[in-house]
């Protein structure tokens, strides 16, 4: 019993840190499109679309704790990831611009952020989208184990 | 603390931090701004600039537009009606933020009527016939040459003035003052150096009040 409840109160804390992650990100992506007013370009959309929803996913599956989580959860973050992973490739210049169907004069390749030369809005994405990758596969595998 | 409160907790203070982090910017814009309007008072107005109504009046609006910018087009009649409402004490600086595609040239062609003395006319031509020639699929020029020729331009002069390329430097010159001003949306308003800072009419025309 005791055992069940560690478990279950370590997967509760992992959803938690997922969802918390991405309530930062959408938060973070707002404020630099509606108060830093940076226009987001395409790639930003499709990231966006796939991060949004996950802050109500989880919270939803927080309480209680659904152990479907991961199966309503994972699609969004795999795609996410993917288009996060493809953006930065483009954003350091390891796949050339010609290839990004860009529009309206926002190239996605523009880096409107550069902290310490590595740090960009993508890069943040991607770091998002990995992490609540990592806690989702964490999740998936202690629910395996039961 | 149980694990609602916790969830709660998170959500109020993220958004309060953001709401914090969204007054401090906009503090720091305007903070700057005003800065920029006391020591670079030249970003706001150049010697090319067009200024429309008293050019000693105690308020001025400066105002970025894109000639293909929508609300730009439904600003213009609010900024010619307040400034008859407070007759002589508003004057409006007119420069340009041409971020849709080809408003560069919509723009050059609009300073080149200048010779003909057609400025305001033409502009407001533009704004007029905006949904004929500035769809954002597919910009019209060919229905710019027809508003050009519908306000009595001399078509000719007006190619021979076109090709002026001072009028490059000039466009040059408004992109890197919107840039250095922090413009990154049409139409931007500064009054009397103030920048506008939540977008809409009522807001404009209170600051336009306040600096009365």
């Amino acid at each position: 019993m005791n055992a069940t409840d560690n478990r279950s109160s370590r997967d509760w804390n992992i959803i938690f840190i997922a969802w918390l992650v991405a309530l930062i990100a959408t938060l973070g992506s707002l404020f630099l499109s509606e108060v830093m007013e940076y226009p987001p370009c395409t790639f930003c959309w499709y990231q966006r679309i796939f991060m949004y929803p996950l802050v109500v996913i989880f919270l939803v599956g927080l309480f209680p704790l659904s152990r479907d989580l991961f199966k309503y959860s994972i699609t969004f973050v795999v795609l996410g990831w993917l288009v996060a992973l493809y953006h930065n490739l483009l954003q350091y210049g390891i796949i050339s611009e010609d290839m990004a169907p860009c529009t309206q004069g926002i190239p996605c390749s523009t880096k409107y952020i550069d902290i310490l030369g590595f740090i960009t809005i993508p890069m943040l994405s991607f770091i998002a989208f990995s992490i609540i990758l990592a806690l989702l596969l964490s999740f998936y595998k202690g629910k395996t184990h039961e | 603390m149980n694990k609602q409160k916790i969830v709660l907790l998170s959500v109020v203070s993220l958004l309060l931090l953001f709401v914090f982090a969204a007054i401090a910017y906009k503090t720091k814009q305007s903070q700057e701004a005003a800065f920029l309007a006391k020591k670079h008072e030249e970003l706001f107005i150049r010697d090319h600039s067009t200024v429309i109504g008293n050019s000693d009046a105690e308020v001025t609006i400066v105002e970025f537009l894109d000639p293909a910018c929508e609300t730009c087009r439904a600003f213009y009649p609010f900024i010619k009606d307040i400034m008859a409402q407070h007759d002589g004490k508003i004057k409006h600086v007119i420069r340009y933020a041409p971020f849709h595609p080809n408003s560069d040239y919509v723009v050059k062609l609009l300073e080149a009527t200048k010779k003909q003395g057609k400025y305001t006319q033409t502009l407001e031509a533009l704004f007029q016939y905006q949904s004929q020639w500035a769809s954002h699929h597919s910009p019209n020029l060919q229905v710019v040459w027809q508003i050009m020729s519908h306000v009595g331009l001399d078509i000719e002069q007006l190619k021979k003035d076109f090709n002026d390329p001072k009028l490059d430097q000039l466009i040059q010159q408004e992109l890197a003052d919107a840039k250095k001003l922090n413009v990154k949306k049409t139409p931007q308003y500064f009054v009397n150096g103030k920048i506008l800072q939540t977008f809409g009419q009522k807001q404009l025309q209170e600051l336009i009040e306040s600096e009365l």
